[in-house]
């Protein structure tokens, strides 16, 4: 079989990396897959015994940016675990509220990204330019765009004012008619079914066995759902759907957390015009011996923390289970057999964070190299080229 | 020197690097080629490659494993070539102080010419911080 | 399938293997077994309940060493935790990455921060720790001392 290596980018026969994915291909397909991670291990769960109960909340926020609020509410969730105590109404809302903004800009940054690894940089800045009104509405509740510190043992720490909630409304209402827009690009367009679909295909059974979470289950046909089948906050008192879809490829991941944008609208234009009035915390005098256990839906699966206290104002063991930890396993089963111009979108698929993605190498089977990450998001915006070509859209 | 360094920062390209950080910083630095702040009017584009680049961005605390990837990465960057630490993990690693997997702060490793602090820094921030570099330049210092 | 039930014919099925059992809240129960009976009990969880395997978290209690397993059934939202206790001289026990294989990582996770030995794993090698880091030095053990000279731990002021 004719193959030719185009040499897009300049490559570093100097330089080893030490790669985080090394990808070995034999022609086109890949054969087989190398994983090494450790990059961003800062040792959180032992700084957490070093700091009290209040002040690793701060340290957990900084887990990810991303993903900044499911953290911190896991933690809190686990430290009310450890003894029987009630959270007052309105605060679980206002936390609602919160991880729901996050979920809505979670999605909307993976949408951009997805669309820049397919060559398609519009929809990358149109998606970003509309992540920023709901930042603008974080940053009204809360006072910040990224870290948001709203989340204490107990409560909330800061409350809504009456004022702000019709300016977030207006300002959430105005972001649907260009959400409608961005779906309909994606699910009618004739290209990007072609590029997607059947790509990249996890199975019901590889997903169950791997313990995949989230939209990377859910698109396999896997009905799981934390908010639905452990509910936590307010997520029990509001209408809601689950979105299930059954194939398990790229095009489905996509629809999934698409119209899952659409039900986070819904539920936090619900909180905001419902909040029940009342105090905002309990107060806590100081936590007994024993051991607690949060777990809730982060926009890429379920983040889970285990807290032990032993008495003193200090955890005794903070365990952290990031989501990606348990999807990221997956990428080897969808990726082997699969062509390298698809690699990068099989891997944006899962939704790692953004680091990760910088981080693939591709060797021949011979173990030379050949292209780094770059070179590979390059073949990938390439062949969607070639197809708009055979398609005569452009 | 100074006369090559003026020319290039007529358009300084940027080439960033993560060394373990939480991802927020540089969703910032992105966030700033997005249209509402639209940092390509100055002439700053993303270089895909080191061998490109004039401005080195550097984000996250320095773990064992990153530090020795961006020694090398260093190394293979064309002088002059400046260095911008942004966010607090790369100023001093921030609460990170005491981990058993950050042992040195950033300006051990490579020296820094400007130093960007917040938790993330906003955007705003990122481009005044590289307003004032090229100021720096100029004047000569 | 009721709740009442799944726990009364898990304490029917395993009644030889429970050291103790701690029924906490309608959505918690914590589970202590033998070490020798980890596979049989993780099986039954996994295949004939249905659940799904959460994670594995290992605690350095100064006296002895012990790992928790927890699983979720989501359709009667129940988490089990299934405690082990191992004593600081023998840090073995059986892997379940052959029954699980999401437990394939968090294995490997636990064997390099606190040195306990899976048998039958099918790769037991260093995660996330760089490879220069000394061979029997543990980072999450209650007696861990900094072994770096060349750290610095202040801010310079």
């Amino acid at each position: 079989m004719a193959r030719s290596i185009i040499p897009i980018g300049p490559f570093h026969p100097l330089q080893e990396e030490p790669e985080f994915f090394t990808l070995v291909v034999d022609g086109e397909t890949v054969v087989d897959i190398d994983v090494k991670i450790g990059y961003n291990h800062r040792g959180i769960e032992k700084l957490s015994e070093m700091k009290t109960f209040d002040q690793a909340t701060f340290v957990i926020e900084r887990i990810c940016g991303i993903c900044s609020t499911s953290h911190p509410f896991a933690y809190v969730n686990a430290v009310e675990d450890i003894f029987p105590m009630e959270v007052p109404e309105r605060a679980k809302f206002i936390r609602t509220i919160i991880a729901e903004g996050e979920r809505i800009h979670s999605h909307l940054l993976w949408l951009g990204l997805a669309g820049h690894f397919l060559g398609y940089n519009t929809v990358f800045m149109w998606a970003w330019k509309l992540r920023e009104e709901i930042l603008d509405v974080m940053e009204i509740l809360s006072g910040n765009r990224n870290n948001y510190a709203m989340f204490k043992p107990g409560g909330v720490r800061r409350d809504i004012k009456k004022e702000d909630i019709p300016v977030c409304l207006k300002k959430i209402d105005s972001i649907i008619p260009t959400c409608v827009m961005l779906k309909k690009a994606v699910i009618d367009d004739p290209v990007l079914h072609a590029r997607t679909k059947g790509i990249g295909i996890l199975t019901k059974e590889e997903a169950i066995n791997y313990c995949a979470l989230g939209p990377t289950s859910r698109a396999s046909g896997v009905a799981r759902d934390l908010r639905k089948n452990c509910p936590y906050g307010a997520y029990d008192k509001i209408e809601w759907n689950m979105i299930v879809t059954e194939n398990g490829d790229v095009f489905d991941k996509a629809v999934v957390r698409i119209l899952e944008t659409f039900e986070s609208i819904k539920i936090i234009k619900f909180c905001l015009e419902n909040l029940p009035d009342g105090e905002i915390d309990t107060k806590i005098k100081d936590i007994p011996p024993g051991e607690g256990i949060g777990h809730i839906e982060a926009p890429r699966g379920e983040t889970f923390h285990y807290v032990r206290s032993d008495g003193t104002n200090r955890p005794a063991r903070h365990k952290v289970r990031a989501p990606t930890f348990m999807n990221l396993p997956t990428y080897k089963t969808t990726v082997i057999g699969a062509s390298i111009s698809d690699a990068t979108i099989i891997l944006a698929a899962i939704d790692p964070c953004y680091c990760c993605t910088e981080r693939i190498g591709v060797k021949d089977i011979k173990g030379k190299k050949i292209f780094n990450g770059k070179d590979l998001i390059k073949l990938s915006q390439e062949k969607t080229l070639k197809l708009k070509k055979e398609f005569g859209v452009i | 020197m100074s006369l090559k360094l003026n020319a290039l920062l007529k358009s300084p390209w940027v080439f960033h690097l993560s060394t373990g950080s939480c991802n927020n910083c540089d969703i910032e630095i992105l966030d700033c080629l997005t249209p509402r702040f639209d940092i390509e009017r100055f002439g700053m584009l993303l270089a895909g490659s080191i061998k490109h680049a004039d401005v080195l961005l550097v984000t996250g605390s320095c773990n064992r494993k990153s530090a020795e990837r961006l020694k090398r990465l260093y190394e293979q960057a064309p002088k002059p070539c400046l260095v911008v630490a942004i966010g607090e993990c790369s100023l001093s690693r921030g609460m990170f102080i005491h981990s058993y997997n950050c042992p040195v702060p950033l300006d051990k490793i490579v020296p820094v010419n400007v130093y960007i602090p917040g938790c993330p820094p906003k955007p705003e921030a990122i481009i005044a911080g590289a307003v004032k570099l090229i100021e720096k330049i100029k004047k000569g210092t | 399938m009721v709740r009442d039930e799944v726990v009364k014919n898990f304490k029917e099925k395993f009644k030889s293997d429970i050291v103790e059992f701690l029924d906490k809240s309608y959505k918690r129960v914590y589970v202590e077994i033998k070490p020798e009976a980890i596979t049989r009990v993780a099986r039954y969880i996994f295949r004939d309940l249905g659940a799904r395997f959460n994670t594995a978290s290992g605690v350095d209690v100064r006296y002895h060493i012990e790992i928790l397993y927890h699983f979720t059934i989501e359709e009667i939202n129940l988490l089990i935790s299934v405690r082990v206790k191992l004593q600081k001289d023998k840090l073995e026990i059986d892997s379940i990455a052959n029954i699980i294989k999401g437990a394939n990582w968090i294995e490997r996770e636990i064997n390099e921060m606190l040195g306990i030995n899976f048998k039958g794993h099918p790769n037991l090698q260093r995660l996330l720790l760089p490879d220069e880091w000394p061979p029997d030095v543990y980072p999450l053990r209650s007696d861990y001392q900094e072994w770096d000279k060349n750290a610095i731990r202040d801010r310079g002021v």
